[in-house]
C-alpha cells in the first residue's frame, strides 16, 4: 500500500472548524511546506496545537486560526513571533495557554484513549484560572488536588521527517524527535512531509529502525517535500534559515504578512518559493545552530 | 583555600553568586537559561557540586559542560545520555532539577511571569512567550532567579499580571500543599542577592555586591523587603572561578550580558 500524495492531497483532507496538531519545536523541523499549502487553501476556522513557532505566526496572520493550544510561540533567535504577538494583542484569537509539559500529557491522553491525566502542573497558577475549561479535581487516592489537563485529540497531524517509505514508515535523525511521536499518535490522519522516500528496506540495515518512532498504522500520508522545512531546520541536514526568518520577523513592521505571503506563497508553487529562497542546494547548506 | 579575584565584572560576580543555588542541590539536573545563569551552572558543576548534570541545550546530557562561547559543533561533547525535550518533562517531574532563570516580572510571593504584559488575558497590551515551562518546573522542582536589571519594573508591587508559577501566596495555595513545598532558592540581581527566607517566606535581602546599599535596592523593588540588621556583601570570584569562567567562555560573552559591562565593586 503506497500511501505517498502530493501537499495539496493531504492539505484537501484539513476541514474547516478541524483541530490540527503541528510537529516540531519553535524553529525546529516544522512542516512548513505543508503550512503554506495549507496558507494556499481556503480552510479556517482551526483549533491549533503546536510548541509554536513562524508555523503559527503564519497561520494566524493569515487569518485561519480560530483558537490556538499553545505554551510558548518562538522563533527562538527572535524570542517573540510577531504575527502571533500581533494577534494576541489584538485579541482576535481565542486560547488554551498551557504548560509544554501539560501538552505532552494532553497528546499522550488522546493517544491513549483516555480523557486526562492528572498532573500537579498549573496549581497556584493562573493557568488554572485563565483556562475556565480547565478542571481541578480530587484524587480518589490522596488528599491533593490535581489539574486533569485534558486529552487533545487531534483531527489531523503535520509533522516533518528526514526519511520515510511509501507505507509510512518514518525516520527521524535530528538529535530530538520532539513530541512528533505523540502527535502523530494523537491524531485521525498524520501528514508527514520527508527529506527523502526510500525503500523499506533501508530500515533493515545496521541500526536504522531505531530511528523510527511510531508504528506505520499512525502515518496516513507521506508527502516528498525535500527541504520541506525550510525555513525552520532539518537536523542533521541543514539548520533553521536565520536571514529568511528576520526578513520575515521584518514584514511584522512593514509590509505586514500579506507582504510576506505575496513575495513568497500566493500564487506560488512549492518549487518557486524554493527558487525565491536560493534553491534546495542552497536551503541544505544552511549551517547547523550550536549553543 | 581559594583567592579572591581582585579585578571581575559585575557578570562575573553574579555567575558566582548564581552558581551558589547549586551547592546544596545534589545530583540534579542543573538549567541554567542564558548565558551568565548557564555559565553560573557550570562554575557549580565543575567545582563544589561535581555530581550535577547538564544538557548540551540540545538532546544531550553531559558529563562536562560545553563551553558557552567558541564552539561551531557539537562533536567531542562529553555526552552520557540522550535527553531529548521529552525526557527533559520525565527528569522534571521527578523534581531532580533546578531552574534559573530570568522572568519578566517577579511579585512578593516568587510568581513570575513570561507570558504577557497588560492588557486584558484575552487582549494582552504585550504578548511574551507563554507560560512555556514555568508552571511545571516550579511545582516539581527548585527553581532560582537570574535578573540582569533590577527594577520595579521586574519587581512588580501586585502579583505578576499571568502568574506563570506557582510561590509563595497562601491565597494560591492547592489543596494538600504546604508553602514549605515550594522551593525558590536565591534571586540574583545586578544589585544583590535575595531569597524567600524572610517570616512567612517573604523576600530578605541577603547580601548587596560591593559598593551598592540597601536603600539602592528598596529604592528599585517594587514590593517591600526584609533587610537584615547586618547584611553582608556578596563574596567576590575566587581566582579559581575566575578560571573556569574563562575556559567556559573563551569569547567573553559575558561581557555583553550586563549593559556597560561594569566593574564588579562598584564602591
Amino acid at each position: 500500500m503506497s500511501k505517498v500524495l502530493s501537499a495539496q492531497e493531504a492539505v484537501a483532507q484539513i476541514e474547516d472548524g478541524m483541530t490540527i496538531g503541528i510537529g516540531g519545536w519553535g524553529p525546529r523541523r516544522k512542516p512548513m511546506a505543508l503550512i503554506r499549502e495549507l496558507l494556499r487553501s481556503d480552510v479556517k476556522d482551526l483549533t491549533v496545537v503546536a510548541y509554536g513557532g513562524a508555523d503559527v505566526g503564519m497561520l494566524c496572520a493569515a487569518g485561519k486560526v480560530k483558537k490556538v493550544v499553545f505554551a510558548f510561540v518562538s522563533l527562538d533567535f527572535i524570542p517573540l513571533e510577531p504575527f502571533f504577538r500581533k494577534a494576541r494583542q489584538t485579541g482576535s484569537i481565542e486560547t488554551f495557554e498551557i504548560d509544554e509539559g501539560m501538552m505532552l500529557l494532553g497528546l499522550r491522553a488522546a493517544s491513549w484513549g483516555v480523557p486526562y491525566i492528572p498532573t500537579q502542573i498549573g496549581l497556584g497558577t493562573d493557568v488554572i484560572k485563565v483556562n475556565p475549561d480547565l478542571k481541578v479535581i480530587d484524587s480518589p487516592y490522596d488528599d491533593k488536588e490535581w489539574v486533569a489537563m485534558p486529552a487533545l485529540k487531534l483531527d489531523v497531524s503535520l509533522i516533518h521527517v528526514e526519511r520515510a517509505d511509501e507505507r509510512g514508515v518514518c525516520q527521524i535523525k535530528s538529535p530530538d524527535m520532539f513530541m512528533d511521536e505523540w502527535f502523530a499518535r494523537a491524531a485521525d490522519k498524520t501528514f508527514v512531509s520527508c527529506e527523502e522516500i526510500v525503500e523499506t528496506d533501508f530500515f533493515a540495515q545496521d541500526d536504522e529502525s531505531r530511528f523510527v518512532f511510531w508504528e506505520r498504522s499512525m502515518t496516513t500520508g507521506v508527502v516528498h517535500i525535500p527541504g520541506g522545512a525550510h525555513p525552520t531546520s532539518c537536523q542533521p541536514v541543514y539548520g533553521f534559515d536565520v536571514p529568511h526568518t528576520k526578513e520575515y520577523n521584518g514584514f511584522a513592521k512593514e509590509g505586514g504578512f500579506e507582504g510576506y505571503a505575496d513575495k513568497y506563497i500566493n500564487g506560488k508553487t512549492e518549487a518557486d518559493y524554493q527558487e525565491a529562497v536560493g534553491g534546495l542546494d542552497a536551503i541544505r547548506q544552511i549551517p547547523l545552530p550550536v549553543y | 583555600m581559594s583567592t579572591p579575584a581582585n579585578d571581575y565584572t559585575l557578570a562575573e560576580l553574579m555567575i558566582t553568586a548564581a552558581a551558589e543555588a547549586f551547592r546544596n542541590e545534589g545530583e540534579v539536573l542543573a538549567t541554567g537559561i542564558g548565558m551568565l545563569p548557564r555559565l553560573a551552572a557550570s562554575v557549580a558543576m565543575k567545582t563544589f557540586n561535581t555530581d550535577l548534570m547538564m544538557t548540551d541545550s540540545e538532546a544531550y546530557l553531559l558529563s562536562e559542560p560545553n563551553p558557552v562561547t567558541g564552539r561551531t559543533s557539537h562533536v567531542g561533547q562529553k555526552s552520557e545520555t540522550w535527553m531529548g525535550f521529552s525526557r527533559i518533562f520525565d527528569n522534571v517531574w521527578s523534581g531532580k532539577r533546578h531552574a534559573m532563570i530570568g522572568p519578566t516580572q517577579i511579585d512578593r510571593f516568587g510568581q513570575a511571569n513570561i507570558s504577557a504584559l497588560g492588557g486584558t488575558y484575552d487582549q494582552p497590551k504585550v504578548m511574551m512567550l507563554g507560560v512555556r515551562g514555568l508552571p511545571g518546573n516550579s511545582i516539581s522542582h527548585g527553581n532560582s532567579f537570574f535578573v540582569p536589571s533590577h527594577s520595579k519594573k521586574v519587581f512588580v508591587e501586585g502579583e505578576c499580571d499571568m502568574v506563570g508559577s506557582i510561590g509563595y501566596n497562601p491565597d494560591r495555595l492547592p489543596k494538600g500543599y504546604k508553602l514549605d513545598d515550594v522551593k525558590i532558592s536565591i534571586i540574583v540581581t545586578d544589585l544583590c542577592v535575595m531569597d524567600f527566607g524572610g517570616v512567612n517566606h517573604a523576600p530578605r535581602l541577603v547580601s548587596l555586591h560591593p559598593g551598592i546599599t540597601a536603600e539602592q535596592v528598596v529604592e528599585n523593588t517594587g514590593f517591600e523587603l526584609e533587610i537584615p540588621a547586618d547584611v553582608s556583601t556578596t563574596p567576590a570570584p575566587t581566582e579559581e572561578q575566575m578560571a573556569i569562567i574563562q575556559e567556559m567562555d573563551p569569547k567573553n560573552g559575558r561581557a555583553y550580558q550586563i549593559k556597560g559591562n561594569p566593574k564588579g565593586d562598584r564602591s
